[in-house]
């Protein structure tokens, strides 16, 4: 029973953790490069894009959401078993999304990109 | 990819590295908190290490936006993943901690997906806004003059 609750943390931590990455990439494309953004029109202009994109503040709000079920988690679970699961899990999802929602070029080069760091993850904090 | 911009991608690296490291350091001096006494958080703010890695985590976070402004998000979180072994580096070297050869199987796993994503373009998203499009197209440009004279010179 404890380890369908440190799991059923571990989804919701991997679930919150993608919507808040995918949201705030989502976000920065928008607003666009804030190089040449800031070399165009000065510093006040990109924060003020950045703080005025919805998107941001969704993308923060579910990053906060996944600290805070983290923190639960580890209550349940063990940290050893918590961190790195979540922690790879994310990039895997991340992958998927990146190419579903962001409409990013994932190709094999990324896949195994993705899955090797994932892997490495996993074997480090394990 | 500019110089500034790997500097971008390094800054993520580092300042997450950083930041979690000294934040770890100093709530291991601060000692638990619970929920029935959430002021031990602010007690925790005001430890130096404490303080300096919330800091560094902001910093993170300025230069994680930074990066999602111009690269894909496919590229930037294996790309910036290097962290993962700097702190299995620091542990060993700094720290003087065991580090098992799982750990190094690890860091070989990592590092050998940075490489493979670091050799691909950064941008790939079809959907860019207007501030970007000038760059990918010379880039494009570039790309379409190389196949020709590739061509030709079959």
């Amino acid at each position: 029973m404890k380890s369908a609750y440190t799991w059923g943390g571990i989804l919701v931590i991997v679930f919150a953790s993608v919507v808040g990455d995918i949201l705030l990439a989502r976000a920065m494309k928008q607003v666009g490069d804030v190089h040449a953004l800031w070399h165009r029109s000065g510093l006040w202009t990109v924060v003020s894009r950045i703080l005025g994109n919805p998107n941001f503040f969704l993308g923060l709000t579910a990053m906060t959401v996944a600290f805070f079920s983290l923190l639960f988690a580890l209550s349940w679970g063990d940290v050893s078993l918590v961190a790195p699961a979540a922690a790879s899990l994310t990039f895997i999802g991340n992958a998927f999304a990146a190419k579903v929602f962001l409409h990013e070029k994932v190709d094999r080069r990324r896949w195994i990109a993705a899955l090797l760091v994932a892997a490495g993850v996993a074997l480090l904090a394990g | 990819m500019t110089f500034r911009k790997y500097l971008v991608l390094a800054g993520v690296t580092v300042f997450a590295a950083a930041g979690d490291s000294m934040l770890s350091h100093g709530m291991k001096q601060t000692g638990n908190i619970s929920l029935h006494h959430l002021q031990g958080v602010i007690l925790a703010v005001r430890n130096p290490f404490v303080a300096v890695g919330i800091l560094l985590l902001l910093a993170f976070f300025a230069s994680y936006m930074n990066s999602l402004s111009w690269a894909d998000l496919t590229y930037v979180l294996p790309a910036t993943s290097l962290g993962y072994v700097l702190l299995a580096l620091v542990a060993k070297f700094a720290l003087h901690e065991e580090v098992s050869p799982m750990r190094w199987l690890g860091i070989a796993l990592i590092s050998g997906g940075v490489g493979f994503v670091a050799g691909g373009p950064a941008l790939t998203a079809q959907d860019v806004p207007e501030s970007l499009r000038l760059e990918k197209d010379s880039r494009n440009g570039v790309r379409t003059a190389e196949m020709v004279s590739g061509g030709v010179r079959r």
